[in-house]
């Protein structure tokens, strides 16, 4: 592949996503691109795989070429997996999902049920093959997506963030079928992720793309990493072994008050399927609490049974006096207006809550909703865009932002109100070391003012930085509470 | 609507034919029963429609939960052709334009009779139709264009997912603030917004589809075989036989009224 | 399109002035559009044919008005997609849609498909896929309602009807298509380029700022 002076502006943009690149990488290479979010690396990627489309979708600048060719023509040749894993299930049952790649390419019948029953099998996704796709949890729906390319056998992979949902069983499980493939196809790869340890020792190049959408650094691993450790830092890359200075988790004191409470819960997204039961779990007030558990355990499930968005199948939640304020106990039985100042919710899918055409408009929406005056809805989601950095896309289409942009959206979308419990589904997805940095230091800083936080997240540095109470759904630590 | 079709009841020896031939099946049987209006030729045909179905394993309770508007719509057919088929015979009653005759009764009756002989076939023989087998075989057997069948099919599956994601934006809606509007605003809203997200949710689909090499001119092979065999063809000399047998009656008992007569 | 007079860039094919062929996401969009539109035509087989039935028993004919929303698939299809067959393929869609989940035409649905979305395509047709105006939108839904009255002159037997009747059913049906289809349907599609939902199509990207 090939890139002279290439760049790229989305229709309806003003700036470049990409401007003046010029990169060239030959067969065989394995390259991780970093940069920071927003600085175009999955505009990159789209562009490598040939799903651009043409002017209708925006303005190319230069000359980007795979083997010589405008990759538009050679699709296929490369497969990509999506950041979103939400947003790219294509058909109805899981093996059909993963045969679609296969069966575009050509290959013939007996060779693609081998191929997808060896894919399912190397990202571990455990589920027969006709699995209604639409019950997957996100971190299945990722492995799915993964499958789907692995199993085209590819000569140019291309992943964007693929471990962002996983939990670190399953990151590694994902690098080494990924190793796997390439030793065996001898595929050129290049991945997107902000983690660098998790594929510095699967590379053999680094390129780096700074905020303007230039490359800023590009060579080998070791050395890019020894000798441009500042500039890295400054683009927001996780240079390894260099810890984000952040507070660290204290632990709660034992004797707080409980703000919300799960009594002996039975959770589950419908009413004839129980995730888990017998769950019982409390809030302190001004503590945060970190959810861990592997893919599909029911975190998501329980953060929206505790959020008071879906009822318990059986069991009960309860919101201490002060937290329910003249409500009755349960969250799920309080009007949608009476929630908002109450607990915070944001999911784990950015897609299914963005009901606004621009960025200021989605922010003002709960503002909106508890009929605040113009000067302080203008207040504070002028805060809220500057300090996660989104001020520069406020006219932006909340569809349209990078995924690290849509994430952060979401989670201000939530604070603007300033419920007295937040509760995050996977926070820190997909940001980069200085947005999850302000990030963390937000949360942290809402914590101690006074805010309960319960969060989802796989992210160890997160737990670290905001454990003061870490339960994890794959153990029975949770049913063991209850007792204690 | 897609996503309950699975717990629907089977079909006996039906359920082995290719969903193609299905369709080719009902297009068959009901279009020579389009060209006229007699109640003989829609008697005949809906009698042993009754009894093959019948066969087939559809309950009495089956043909009502599934074939509904067709059992209201086809005497509401009888009452316009009542009030304003062409004049003919004996005049009963008129008021303005309406007029009862003999020639609008027998109208009538047989437009009556005629709605269900062409309106049961299709639900029943869909009544349990994956809409991925449904594609393969528009594609495989009917040879329609592939970038089309699975075009629809991914656009189809994001309109079936509209139960789920109604549960999903109904908590996310309660989530932002803004579920508590009254019954028919809500409905109102997020039907658009469903539309709205399911457009989107497509445009980002047609990406991932062409990640995946989808759309490029290179010839595409089939996970899944969509085959047609002997019961296709048994099924389709039935449907041809039924509409022969009703046209045939029809003439022999002088009835056979074609629409353009 | 945005008029980008500022960069004459690309060292590629010289840029023609609009692509007419289907892209995938023409093609799955234009699919959503007409799954939806089919659960729409579902809907009204039962809230729209009372009132067909109610309105048909107090005065004839005028059972026409309410068959606007039946023909709405073809306005919507020309109006995002804008590429040829767009409007017959939505249609069509639709009607199969409510043909297969069950309604009292049967098969019949899939052949009024077909007329209905030929109908409005030759309007958007005659304006070579250039025109995507009220006044299109309109014409184009007026002209699905008299597809669908020609076919249903056989279909219906409704050569069997007296004339009286068959010359106000086609007014009320040419004026519901104009409405109900081309005026209603312009104003869905406008709604759905105001939230951005259509920026991959021209049809969005005509309202849309840059930001
Ligand atoms: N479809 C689109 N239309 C308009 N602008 C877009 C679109 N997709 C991305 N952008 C913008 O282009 C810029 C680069 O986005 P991109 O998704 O490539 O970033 P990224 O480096 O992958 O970030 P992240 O790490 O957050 O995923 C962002 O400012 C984003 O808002
Ligand atoms: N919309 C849904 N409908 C039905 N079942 C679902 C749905 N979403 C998830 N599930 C199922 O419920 C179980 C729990 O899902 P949940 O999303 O709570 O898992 P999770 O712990 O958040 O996993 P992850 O880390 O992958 O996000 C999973 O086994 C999944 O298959
Ligand atoms: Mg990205
Ligand atoms: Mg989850």
């Amino acid at each position: 592949m090939e890139a002279r002076g290439w760049g790229w502006r989305h229709a309806g943009r003003r700036r470049s996503a990409l401007d003046g690149i010029d990169l060239v990488i030959s067969p065989g290479e394995r390259v991780l691109l970093l940069g920071p979010s927003g600085s175009g690396k999955s505009t990159l990627l789209h562009a490598l795989a040939g799903v651009h489309g043409g002017a209708e979708e925006g303005e190319e600048t230069g000359s980007l070429l795979i083997d010589g060719e405008w990759p538009g023509s050679v699709r296929g040749r490369a497969s990509l997996v999506l950041q979103d894993p939400d947003s790219q299930v294509i058909l109805a049952r899981v093996g059909d999902d993963v045969a679609f790649g296969c069966e575009n390419l050509g290959v013939p019948r007996d060779e693609i049920w081998r191929r997808v029953r060896r894919a399912l099998d190397e990202v571990g996704l455990d589920l027969p093959l006709d699995h209604p796709t639409s019950m997957l949890s996100g971190g299945q729906k990722q492995r799915l997506a993964l499958a789907g390319a692995l199993a085209m056998g590819p000569g140019l992979l291309l992943l964007d963030e693929p471990t962002a949902n996983l939990d670190p069983a399953g990151v590694d499980e994902v690098r080494q079928s990924v190793a796997r493939t390439l030793d065996r196809t001898g595929a050129t790869f290049v991945v997107v992720e902000h983690r660098v340890d998790v594929w510095i020792d699967l590379v053999t190049r680094v390129v780096v793309l700074g905020r303007d959408g230039r490359v800023i650094a590009d060579g080998e691993p070791q050395h890019v990493i020894s000798t441009q450790r500042d500039a890295l830092l400054a683009a927001g890359v996780w240079v390894p072994g260099v810890r984000a200075t952040v507070p660290t988790a204290r632990p709660a004191p034992a004797a707080s008050v409980v703000d919300l409470e799960g009594i002996d819960l039975a959770i589950g997204r419908r009413s004839d399927v129980v995730v888990r039961s017998g769950l019982s779990l409390a809030l302190p007030r001004a503590a945060s609490t970190v959810l861990t558990g592997p893919n599909g355990a029911g975190k998501s499930t329980l953060a929206l049974t505790m959020g008071g968005l879906l009822p318990p199948l059986s069991g009960r939640v309860r919101a201490s006096e002060g937290l329910a304020d003249g409500l009755k106990a349960d969250p799920i039985r309080w009007r949608s207006r009476e929630l908002l100042t109450r607990i915070g919710t944001v999911f784990q899918e950015p897609e299914h809550q963005f009901v606004a055409s621009t960025v200021q408009r989605e922010l003002e929406v709960a503002p909106r909703a508890l009929g605040l005056d113009a000067a302080t809805t203008a207040r504070r989601t002028h805060e809220v865009l500057e300090r996660l950095g989104l001020d520069r896309l406020a006219e932006a289409n909340p569809f349209t932002l990078s995924g690290g942009e849509q994430r952060r959206l979401t989670v201000g979308c939530a604070l603007v109100a300033q419920p007295r419990v937040v509760v995050l589904d996977e926070p820190t997805f997909g940001q980069d070391r200085l947005t999850w940095i302000e990030l963390v230091t937000l949360l942290r800083a809402l914590v101690d003012d006074g805010t309960t936080l319960l969060s989802v997240s796989h992210d160890a540095a997160y737990l670290d930085a905001l454990g003061d109470r870490h339960l994890d759904l794959g153990s029975d630590a949770l049913r063991m509470e209850a007792a204690a | 609507m897609i996503m309950t079709m699975a717990k629907t009841p089977r079909l006996h020896l039906v359920d082995r034919v290719n969903p193609v031939s299905r369709l080719a099946a009902a297009m068959l049987l009901t279009t020579p029963l389009l060209l006229t209006v007699d109640w003989v030729s829609a008697a005949v045909a809906l009698g042993i429609q009754l009894v093959l179905f019948a066969i087939a394993g559809v309950t009495p309770k089956v043909l009502v939960s599934r074939g509904w508007p067709i059992l209201i719509a086809a005497p509401i057919a009888g009452l316009s052709m009542l009030l304003y088929g062409q004049p003919e015979g004996t005049e009963y009653w008129s008021f303005w334009l309406a007029r009862i005759t003999d020639g609008s009764i027998e109208l009538a009756v047989a437009v009556t009779v005629r709605v269900l002989a062409i309106g049961l076939p299709a639900v029943l023989l869909f009544m349990n139709v994956d809409p991925t087998e449904l594609a393969d075989g528009l594609a495989q057997v009917a040879k329609l264009p592939s970038r089309f069948v699975l075009g629809a099919l991914a656009g189809a599956r994001l309109v079936g997912l509209f139960m789920e994601d109604w549960r999903a934006m109904a908590l996310s809606r309660r989530a932002r603030g803004i579920g508590d509007h009254g019954v028919i605003r809500r409905f109102a809203t997020m039907a658009f917004a469903l539309l709205v997200l399911a457009i989107r949710r497509g445009s980002k689909l047609a990406t991932a589809m062409e990640a995946r090499g989808f759309g490029s001119d290179h010839p595409r092979t089939w996970a899944r075989e969509s085959r047609v065999g002997w019961p296709d063809a048994a099924l389709l000399c039935i449907a041809a036989g039924i509409a022969v047998l009703a046209i045939g009656c029809a003439v022999w008992a002088g009835t056979y009224h074609a629409v353009w007569a | 399109m945005h008029t980008a007079a500022s960069e004459i860039s690309s060292p590629s094919a010289p840029r023609k002035p609009r692509d007419l062929r289907w892209r995938v996401v023409d093609i799955v969009v234009a699919s959503v559009i007409g799954v939806a539109t089919g659960l729409l035509f579902l809907f009204w087989n039962n809230v729209g044919y009372a009132w067909f039935s109610a309105a048909d028993a107090l005065t004839p004919g005028l059972g026409g008005i309410a068959v606007g929303i039946w023909l709405i698939g073809g306005v919507l299809g020309g109006l995002i997609i804008r590429k040829p067959g767009a409007a017959l393929f939505v249609e069509l869609l639709a009607a199969i849609v409510s043909a297969l989940v069950g309604n009292q035409w049967g098969i019949e649905t899939i052949y009024s498909g077909v007329m209905q979305g030929l109908g409005a395509e030759l309007v958007f047709a005659i304006f070579a896929y250039r025109r995507f105006g009220l006044l299109t939108a309109m014409l184009a839904g007026a002209a699905a309602g008299a597809a669908a009255w020609t076919l249903e002159l056989f279909t219906s037997g409704n050569l069997a009807k007296s004339a009286e009747f068959l010359g106000l059913y086609f007014t009320t049906v040419v004026i519901s298509g104009a409405v109900l289809a081309g005026l209603l349907g312009w104003l869905i599609v406008r709604g759905l380029a105001a939230t951005g939902a259509l920026n991959r199509f021209a049809a969005g990207q005509d309202v849309a700022q840059r930001v």
